[in-house]
């Protein structure tokens, strides 16, 4: 028993999901193949004494150790289960009657849902477990949120087939995105940063809409993304991924681990990838997707001591990426500055290692401290036709967070300190820009565990900045549950508040001859204030059985309004300005959410999504540019019967992209672009527990934006811009792959 | 500064025991854990259904494992042998009617 409050403490501690170490699902009666809930039944490991019972809609939650490796589901009068597979995911378990399993050859249903929101916590998390990873075409964390209705996937520029992501109507500079909770992909990293985690590492993504953490920082605005990497400890012993795509992607996942002792893992992953094929399907004479090559290295080592209440965590990962852009017949050795033909590199290195540490007294088993400490270094060399961008970035993070109660575990607190130094130095056209921003602060979060009905988690920070001074940002989430847990309700709230890393996250304007305007580039935080923002937010969830299925309704409204913001002005043709806003600026999403499943086999999932998303430019009030304005999403998925390790699996996606603002350009005035649909498909075929090999297809339609690439013809005109991309270039793309595991 | 706080609240008149509780679920763990938290001076407390033990951490100098186990009681769960009140018992929901359904069907 303390064994596994001490992993759920350590958890927290390291700031892994609770869903990670918990196996969680629904258990289902089958009379005259109507499946209904069955409440009371028996669910616990077999060989041990941890175990539960299933509530009155069926569901039951189950701590997960790493000895118990079979569970058992028992109930008077059915046949009783037992079950060895992955744990990691929400099962759903059907029992037959005795007498039925007698007559019949399939004795257990399972499935398991990928995609699940947390119901407890008083924050919007949504958790995206390894099987909804692995519906997604492709093969880094950008790409891994396309089967996700809660963050949408946008174009970054014509040129260098980055993929940007954005939450609640704002791109990724206002998310905050953490690697097991350590702040990463901040600062210079924000453009490519997703790209350079591959998919197969990840066990696990956590969604937080709205107001994040203090605890996790004062930077987060719309939200909070946290990757989970796979653990040496319960990690596989190897496992081998390829792929390839008609767009010429080959890559190749290597990843293997070594138990040293019950208490000591560690794991070995590598993961290499290139594009070698020059494509252009939109006939512009500009490369669709850069050539490009990436090695990346992850080496890990964990500890846990459960009897002493010791966990910890040693992690070094090593990056070089290269990538080609341009013209098709541009060849670096012999165009490179020249005006014969346009195009241009980018070289990214990068490394980083983190160490951290947890320890709970195994007599006091609601008190712990965490420490964590991080460093990173990111170089990127880059020229885009004549202009030149390099950027170096060094990252120091240390954090520790004691936690405890107030009177009793009904009232928590987490109280901690964080320390971060960042230190840029860029190169931009001719400028050399160098900043240095260190940061001290102290956070304290209160939480109210109601047990049943009411939590909340209250939270403020005191920060004090080299460049933005002293200041307080405060955090509030709420959440209440009426009817039997049937209906949730939470409000957030929250400030936010970030120094914009302008080049870096505008990286794309170099594709284009647009002039820079900015007052001041040399002075710190180039002259400009630091973004302040408030994140209100109301979710609604609705559970409910309607003809004998379940279903999930949603309704998430959020708000975001800034106090400052960094514009981005690319109204003008020929020309991007950055300057501090003058009036207002907001984002604002509503999206409503229908999650069901048409059988037990058969899962959908519906969502619509409406924004208003506006800022004060100089020449007005407008809709930000390449912003859509409402979309549709639907989600088939299929499992059949899993038998002897042999299953079949396939997924249907469809996105509806609204209509999106373009800016005009020198022939033609700013109009919106017609929306469109994009579908993907996917089919896997697990042929054993170790082998499964998988095809698909993205874009089935077809899509392609013909004008990616302003002034194709001319990349030394003023009139050549790549940067206002609002589909994809690419049209239809295959894939096909394969994993394989011991 | 933290790590002294995290000393010192270590020698506080705590006390650790466990109790054998009756029940059967979740929700049956909800309540009697709720029951527990809001005795006054308990700390901690924690029930699983399999032992049928209540890890209880509580101030010694507030109160006692029988003050505990009398406000279980108090919500419907048999606790340290002192009998729930038949009419809590039996407005229990289905799954928690512990006399009549045990918390295994092996």
């Amino acid at each position: 028993m303390f064994k596994s409050y001490l992993l759920s403490i350590y958890l927290c501690l390291l700031g892994a999901a609770h869903a990670q170490q918990q196996v969680s699902g629904y258990i289902y009666n089958l009379e005259n193949n109507i499946q209904s809930p069955l409440a009371g039944a028996s669910v616990y490991w077999e060989n041990s004494t941890s175990g539960t019972v299933s509530y009155d809609d069926g569901y039951f939650t189950l701590i997960h150790n790493p000895e118990n490796t079979v569970l058992v589901v028992s109930y008077l009068g059915f046949k009783t289960i037992k079950l060895t597979s992955d744990f990691n995911k929400p099962i759903e378990v059907i029992l037959i009657s005795d007498d039925a399993a007698s007559l019949n050859e399939v004795t257990v249903l399972q499935r398991r849902k990928a995609l699940q929101r947390a119901v407890f916590t008083p924050r919007n998390v949504s958790t995206i477990g390894s099987a909804e990873l692995l519906k997604a075409a492709c093969c880094n964390l950008s790409e891994s949120f396309e089967t996700n209705p809660s963050i949408d996937v946008n174009y970054a520029d014509a040129l260098t087939g980055t993929k940007q992501i954005q939450m609640l109507g704002l791109t990724s500079p206002y998310i905050l995105f953490t690697q097991e909770n350590i702040p990463n992909l901040r600062g210079s990293n924000q453009t490519f940063g997703l790209s350079f985690t591959p998919g197969t590492w990840v066990e696990s993504i956590q969604i937080t809409k709205g107001a994040g953490a203090v605890s996790s920082g004062y930077e987060s605005i719309s939200g909070q993304i946290n990757a989970e990497h796979i653990k040496p400890l319960t990690a596989p012993p190897l496992f081998i991924n390829g792929f390839r795509s008609a767009n010429g992607r080959t890559e190749a996942n290597l990843q293997g681990k070594y138990d040293l002792s019950s208490k000591w893992a560690t794991s070995l992953f590598v993961h290499a990838n290139k594009r070698s094929q020059l494509t252009d399907n939109n006939n512009d004479g500009f490369l669709d997707a850069p050539l490009s090559e990436q090695l990346n290295v992850l080496s890990r080592l964990q500890y846990i001591d459960a009897e002493k209440g010791w966990v910890g965590f040693a992690s070094f990962k090593a990056l070089t990426d290269t990538k080609q852009i341009g013209q098709l017949s541009y060849a670096p050795e012999l165009h490179k500055f020249k005006s014969q033909y346009w195009g241009g590199e980018l070289d990214t290195d990068k490394w980083e290692f983190n160490l951290k540490t947890g320890y709970v007294d195994p007599e006091i088993p609601y008190r712990s401290i965490g420490f964590q400490s991080a460093i990173s270094r990111h170089k990127q060399s880059a020229y885009f036709g004549n202009k030149n961008y390099n950027v170096s970035y060094a990252s120091y993070f240390h954090h520790i967070v004691y936690q405890s109660i107030l009177g009793n575990t009904l009232h928590k607190f987490k109280a901690g300190l964080q320390y971060m130094v960042d230190v840029y130095d860029e190169t931009i056209l001719t400028t050399h820009i160098k900043r240095n921003e260190t940061n001290l602060g102290a956070f304290f979060e209160y939480n109210y565990d109601g047990i049943e009905g009411f939590n909340a988690i209250i939270g403020a920070r005191v920060d004090h900045h080299n460049v933005m001074g002293t200041f307080v940002t405060p955090r509030v989430h709420l959440r209440h549950a009426f009817f039997d847990n049937k209906s949730i309700l939470r409000l957030s709230a929250g400030e936010g508040r970030r120094i914009a890393s302008i080049f870096a996250e505008n990286q794309k304007f170099l594709g284009s001859q647009r002039k820079l305007f900015l007052a001041l580039p040399t002075e710190p935080m180039y002259g400009l204030l630091p973004e302040r923002a408030w994140n209100f937010g109301l979710s609604w969830i609705q559970k409910a059985t309607l003809i004998n299925r379940p279903f999930d309704f949603i309704l998430d409204v959020y708000r975001t309004q800034f106090t400052n913001r960094v514009v981005v002005d690319w109204e003008t043709p020929g020309a991007i300005s950055f300057y501090n806003l003058d009036g207002k600026s907001h984002a604002q999403s509503m999206q409503l959410t229908v999650n069901t499943s048409l059988n037990e086999r058969i899962d959908l999932r519906f969502a619509y999504k409406k924004f208003d998303i506006k800022t004060d430019y100089r020449s007005g009030l407008k809709w930000v540019p390449l912003q859509v304005e409402s979309r549709w999403f639907a989600f088939v998925g299929y499992e059949s019967v899993l038998e002897g390790g042999k299953q079949w699996r396939a997924d249907a996606t469809l996105h509806r992209v609204g209509r999106q603002r373009r800016v005009a350009s020198f022939t033609t005035p700013s109009d919106f672009a017609a929306g469109f649909s994009l579908v993907s498909m996917q089919l896997t075929r697990q042929f054993s527990n170790q082998l499964a090999v998988y095809t698909g297809a993205e874009n089935l339609l077809d899509v392609k934006q013909t004008d990616a690439v302003l002034s194709s013809n001319n990349p030394f005109g003023a009139a050549f811009d790549s940067s206002q991309l609002y589909a994809p270039v690419f049209g239809r793309m295959l894939y096909a792959g394969f994993r394989f595991n011991l | 500064m933290i790590m002294l706080l995290f000393a010192t609240a270590a020698v506080a008149q705590t006390q650790k025991e466990n109790i054998e509780v009756r029940g059967n679920c979740d929700l049956c763990k909800k309540r009697i854990e709720k029951a527990a938290l809001k005795t006054k001076g308990v700390k901690y407390a924690s029930w699983t259904a399999e032992t049928q033990q209540l890890t209880l951490i509580y101030n010694a100098k507030k109160t006692n494992a029988k003050n505990v186990a009398k406000n279980i009681a108090g919500v419907g769960h048999e606790a340290d042998s002192i009998v729930a009140i038949e009419e809590v018992y039996n407005a229990l929901p289905a799954c928690c009617k512990y006399k009549s359904v045990s918390p295994h069907k092996d």
